[in-house]
C-alpha cells in the first residue's frame, strides 16, 4: 500500500461518520423545513409573525447585552490578571474559568439559587426580590457562561501583547489612560470582536440556561423547542433551526478569521 | 553495491523541471559527494535514489543488479542522514538506533550486539540512554549516523549531514565523517553546497547546475581541468580574466598573457597559486586590498595600467 | 500592588466578577448538605441528600460515564487517523473537512439534535439505544479530538521524521504506530479529557435525544430542577462538580501542556 492510499485511508472513518450523522441529517432537516403546506416561505414568516419576529429581536437583545457586558468585565479583569503577580491570582483564574464545562441547566440552576424565591437575594434583601425567572435571570445566566470563554480570549491575546509598544508610548509622555485606549485597546480588538462573537453566538443558540429560566420568556431555543415538542409544528422549528444555525456558524467564522482560534467549550 | 541511474529525471507537479535527465554511477565502496548552490536539482536527485521522490517515466534506477525505479522507500534498504536528522523524539538513543532493526524483525540479542557495535563506531557509548532532546547538534549527527547504518543499508545517502552545526563544529565533523564512512566501507552519496566539504569527504564529486551534472571527476579533476566556466567558479573560486584574444594572446588591460592553445576564447580562469610575481611580468596591475590569512596573505589587485 | 485607583477600580471589577460566578457555586454545595435549605444552615449538616440522589439518580450517573467512555473510544478511532490524514494532507479540501466536522460547535446542539431526529427518529431500534445519544456526544466532542491531536502534529516536522522511519524500513502503519502516535501522545491525552468533560456535561443535544429510560446526569439534573426540592437538587449539583471539576482541572492541565508542545 502507498502511503497516499494509507493516509486516506485513515480519513474515511471520519468521512463515512461526518456524512452519516452529519451532512445527511442537516440536509434532511434543510428540507423538512419547506415541507409544510405554506412551503419555503416559512423562512419569510419568521419575519412576518409577530410571534417570531419578538422572539427574534428579544434573543439579538439580550444576547448583545450579555456580549457587551462580558466584554466589558472580562476585558477589565483578564488585564488585571494577566498584568499582575499577587498571591490568589491562580485561585481567581480558577474560578473564573471553572464554568466552561458547566452545562447550561447547572448554570441556570445557580441564578435560580441567587435570584430565585429561596434564592440568596430574596433571603437578604427585605423587598420580596425573584429575578431567576425574567429577562435578568437569563441576562445574567449568560453573562455566567459568557465571562469565562470571554476571559480566556482576552488573557490569551494580551500574553501576546508587544509591551514595548506600551513602553514607547509612555516614553512619549502618554498618561496610563491614554496607553490604554492609544496602545492596549486597540491591539486588543481584534481579539474583542472574536470574543465579542463567541458570546454572542453561544447567547443566541444557548437551551439549557433558557430551559431551566425562560419558561416564560420567548428566546429562539425555547421557541424551536416548544415548536418541536409542543406545536409538532416541525417545519418552522427545523426553520428556526436553520436560520439561527446559520447565525451562530457565521459569527463563529468571524471570530476564527480574527483570533485564529476559538474557545467554544460547552454548550451553554 | 554499484548504483546505476539512467535516463533519470523530474519534473514537479506545477512544471518546475527539477531534474533533467542524468546518467550517474557510483561504484561500489565509492563516496560521491552531489554538490551545487541550493535548487541546482542535488537533493531531488538524492530522494529520487532514497526512493522518497518518484522519477518521470523512463527513468531507471539500479541497485547492482535489481531494478528499484519503482520500489519504495522502505523496501531498498537505504540508509538515510537528514539534514534536521529526523531523530525520533519518543525514542532514546538507543531505541532510535535499533529502530531499523526491529523493523527488520531481528533477535532481541542480535539487535543488542548491533546496536553495541554502532555506538562504539560512533563513539556514543555513553550516550545510549539519554533523550534526544538531550544531546548537542554534534551528537544528533552522529546518532543519525549510526542509526543511518546499523540495519546495514546498501547504499548510505546523506542529505546536508553537516549543514545544521555552527562553523567551528562543522570543520571537525567534515574530518570525522570523512574517516567513518571510510570506516563503514560503504558506497555513499552525500549532498552539500559547501565545496569544502565535498572536496574534505568525496572520493568523486558531481558538481550540479539547474538541473543537471555539469561535471563529475575526482576533487583533482575538477580543479585542474573544470570543463566550464561555472565549474571553475564554484569549485576552488578561480580567478576570471575577461579581455580579447588574437591568436595565442590574450589582451588585457594591463598587458597580455599567452594562451596554452589557439582559439581558447576570451575566458581564463587562473588559480591563485599559479600566478608568479617577478620582474619579468607581462601584466600589471594596482593592488587594492591585502588579507592575512595565517598561512598566506591574498593580495587583490586591478589587472590595469596606470603608468604605461 | 495597589498604587493607583485604576489598578483599584480593576481588583473590584475582577473581584465581583469572581463572586458572581463562585457564590452560587458555594450556595448550591451548602444547599446540598443542609438539612433544610428554607430554614438554613442552622437546620444541621447532613448527608442524606447525597444518598437520596445516589438512590434516584446512580443509573443517570452510571449512564454518563459509560456513555463518555464510549464517546471516548469512538472519537479516538475515528480522531486520531484522521488527525494524521489532515495533518499529511494538508490543503484546502482538508480545511473544508476540517471546517465541516466543526459545525456542531457553531450550530446550536438543538439544532443537531433537531437533524438527527429528522433522518433516524423513525428507525424505532436506534432511536431507542443509547448508541443513538453517543452518536450526538460524537458529534459535538470528535472536533476537539482532531484539533487538539492535529494542533501537536502540525507543529513537529511529521514529513521528515515519517522519512527516516521510512528509510528504516517501516511501513505506513508502522510509521503510524511508531512515530505519529507516541509523539502525538500530548494531543491525545488533552483531546481525551477534553472528550470526556464534555461528554459528562453535554444537555442541549441530549435533551431532546434521550428516552425515558436513557438519562443522562445532565438530564437528570434537569430533572431534578423541574420536580425535586432544592436540597435534592442541589446535592445532585454537588455529585456533578465532584464528578466534573477534577476532568475540567486536569483537561486545562493538559491542554496547556500540549500547548507548550506547538510553541
Amino acid at each position: 500500500m502507498t502511503n497516499r492510499s494509507f493516509v486516506l485511508l485513515c480519513l474515511t472513518p471520519l468521512l463515512i461518520f461526518s456524512i452519516v450523522f452529519l451532512a445527511l441529517p442537516l440536509m434532511r432537516l434543510f428540507l423538512a423545513s419547506g415541507e409544510s403546506e405554506i412551503g419555503w416561505s416559512i423562512y419569510l414568516e419568521i419575519l412576518r409573525k409577530p410571534r417570531y419576529l419578538n422572539t427574534l429581536v428579544l434573543t439579538v437583545l439580550v444576547s448583545l447585552a450579555t456580549t457587551f457586558a462580558a466584554l466589558a468585565v472580562s476585558t477589565i479583569a483578564g488585564m488585571f490578571l494577566s498584568r499582575n503577580q499577587f498571591k490568589g491570582r491562580g485561585i481567581l483564574l480558577s474560578i473564573m474559568t471553572l464554568p466552561l464545562a458547566f452545562p447550561g441547566v447547572v448554570i441556570g440552576f445557580l441564578i435560580i439559587l441567587l435570584g430565585g424565591r429561596q434564592g440568596l437575594i430574596n433571603q437578604i434583601t427585605p423587598g420580596h426580590v425573584v429575578f431567576a425567572y425574567s429577562v435578568i435571570g437569563l441576562f445574567l445566566g449568560y453573562l455566567y457562561f459568557s465571562i469565562p470563554r470571554v476571559l480566556l480570549t482576552v488573557m490569551a491575546a494580551a500574553e501576546k501583547l508587544d509591551t514595548s509598544l506600551e513602553e514607547a508610548a509612555r516614553t512619549m509622555g502618554a498618561s496610563p489612560f491614554r496607553v490604554v485606549v492609544d496602545v492596549i485597546l486597540p491591539g486588543l480588538m481584534p481579539s474583542l470582536i472574536a470574543a465579542g462573537a463567541i458570546a454572542f453566538a453561544t447567547a443566541m443558540g444557548a437551551f439549557g440556561t433558557a430551559f431551566t429560566l425562560a419558561t416564560n420568556i420567548d428566546v429562539i431555543p425555547m421557541v424551536i423547542y416548544t415548536e418541536f415538542t409542543l406545536s409538532a409544528n416541525i417545519a418552522m422549528a427545523a426553520a428556526l433551526s436553520i436560520v439561527l444555525g446559520i447565525v451562530t456558524w457565521a459569527l463563529l467564522l468571524i471570530a476564527r478569521s480574527l483570533s485564529g482560534t476559538t474557545v467554544a467549550v460547552g454548550g451553554g | 553495491m554499484t548504483l546505476r541511474l539512467t535516463n533519470t529525471s523530474k519534473t514537479f507537479p506545477d512544471g518546475t523541471k527539477a531534474l533533467l535527465p542524468t546518467e550517474l554511477t557510483v561504484k561500489t565502496g565509492e563516496i560521491v559527494s552531489l554538490l551545487g548552490p541550493s535548487g541546482c536539482g542535488k537533493t531531488t536527485l538524492l530522494r529520487i535514489i532514497a526512493g522518497l521522490e518518484t522519477s518521470n517515466a523512463g527513468s531507471e534506477i539500479w541497485f547492482d543488479d535489481d531494478n528499484v525505479t519503482t520500489l519504495p522507500v522502505e523496501r531498498r534498504k537505504v540508509g538515510m542522514v537528514f539534514q534536521s536528522y529526523a531523530l525520533f523524539p519518543n525514542m532514546s538513543v538507543r531505541a532510535n538506533i535499533g529502530y531499523g532493526l526491529k523493523i527488520q524483525k531481528l533477535s532481541k540479542l542480535e539487535i543488542d550486539s548491533r546496536i553495541t557495535e554502532v555506538l562504539e563506531m560512533c563513539q556514543l557509548q555513553d550516550f545510549s540512554a539519554r533523550a534526544v532532546s538531550q544531546l548537542s547538534g554534534g551528537q544528533r549527527q552522529r546518532v543519525a549516523l549510526a542509526r543511518a547504518i546499523a540495519p546495514r543499508p546498501r547504499l548510505l545517502l546523506l542529505d546536508e549531514p553537516l549543514s545544521a552545526l555552527d562553523a567551528a563544529m562543522r570543520k571537525d565533523l567534515r574530518d570525522e565523517l570523512a574517516v567513518l564512512l571510510r570506516e563503514f566501507e560503504i558506497t555513499a552519496i552525500f549532498v552539500t553546497h559547501d565545496q569544502n566539504e565535498a572536496m574534505a569527504i568525496a572520493d568523486r564529486v558531481a558538481v550540479m547546475s539547474d538541473g543537471h551534472i555539469v561535471q563529475i571527476g575526482t576533487p583533482e579533476e575538477l580543479y585542474r581541468n573544470p570543463n566550464s566556466a561555472f565549474v571553475a567558479g564554484f569549485v576552488g573560486n578561480a580567478m576570471h580574466l575577461d579581455g580579447k584574444s588574437t591568436g595565442n594572446e590574450l589582451i588585457l588591460e594591463g598587458g597580455s598573457l599567452k594562451l596554452p592553445s589557439k582559439g581558447a576564447g576570451h575566458n581564463v580562469y587562473v588559480r591563485a597559486e599559479d600566478v608568479h610575481i617577478d620582474d619579468n611580468g607581462s601584466l600589471c596591475g594596482q593592488v587594492e586590498t591585502i588579507t592575512f590569512l595565517g598561512t598566506h596573505y591574498r593580495v587583490g589587485s586591478r589587472v590595469s595600467c596606470p603608468i604605461c | 500592588m495597589l498604587k493607583s485607583k485604576t489598578k483599584i477600580l480593576q481588583l473590584f471589577v475582577t473581584l465581583t466578577a469572581c463572586a458572581f460566578l463562585f457564590v452560587p457555586m458555594i450556595l448550591s454545595l451548602l444547599a446540598g448538605v443542609t438539612s433544610n435549605y428554607f430554614k438554613g444552615v442552622s437546620s444541621g449538616l447532613t448527608l442524606k441528600w447525597v444518598f437520596k440522589v445516589w438512590e434516584l439518580y446512580a443509573d443517570s450517573i452510571f449512564l454518563s460515564m459509560g456513555l463518555a467512555f464510549a464517546c471516548l473510544i469512538v472519537t479516538l478511532i475515528i480522531g486520531l487517523p484522521a488527525a494524521y490524514g489532515l495533518a499529511r494532507h494538508p490543503g484546502w479540501l482538508s480545511r473544508l473537512l476540517e471546517e465541516f466536522i466543526s459545525l456542531p460547535l457553531a450550530i446550536p446542539g438543538l439544532a443537531i439534535a433537531l437533524a438527527l431526529l429528522q433522518l433516524y427518529g423513525s428507525l424505532k431500534g436506534f432511536r431507542i439505544s443509547w448508541t443513538f445519544i453517543l452518536v450526538g456526544h460524537v458529534l459535538y466532542t470528535l472536533p476537539f479530538m482532531v484539533r487538539s491531536i492535529l494542533a501537536v502534529l502540525a507543529s513537529m516536522d511529521l514529513k521528515t521524521l515519517e522519512e527516516g522511519a521510512a528509510s528504516l524500513g517501516a511501513s505506513s502503519w508502522q510509521r503510524f504506530r511508531d512515530i505519529v502516535v507516541p509523539n502525538a501522545m500530548p494531543g491525545i491525552l488533552a483531546g481525551a479529557l477534553t472528550v470526556v468533560t464534555l461528554s459528562i456535561g453535554e444537555f442541549n443535544i441530549t435533551w431532546m435525544l434521550h428516552t425515558p429510560y436513557l438519562k443522562t446526569l445532565p438530564v437528570g439534573l434537569a430533572d431534578s430542577y423541574a420536580s425535586m426540592r432544592l436540597e435534592i437538587a442541589s446535592a445532585y449539583t454537588l455529585v456533578f462538580f465532584i464528578l466534573i471539576v477534577p476532568l475540567l482541572m486536569a483537561m486545562q492541565w493538559a491542554s496547556a501542556r500540549a500547548q507548550r508542545i506547538t510553541l
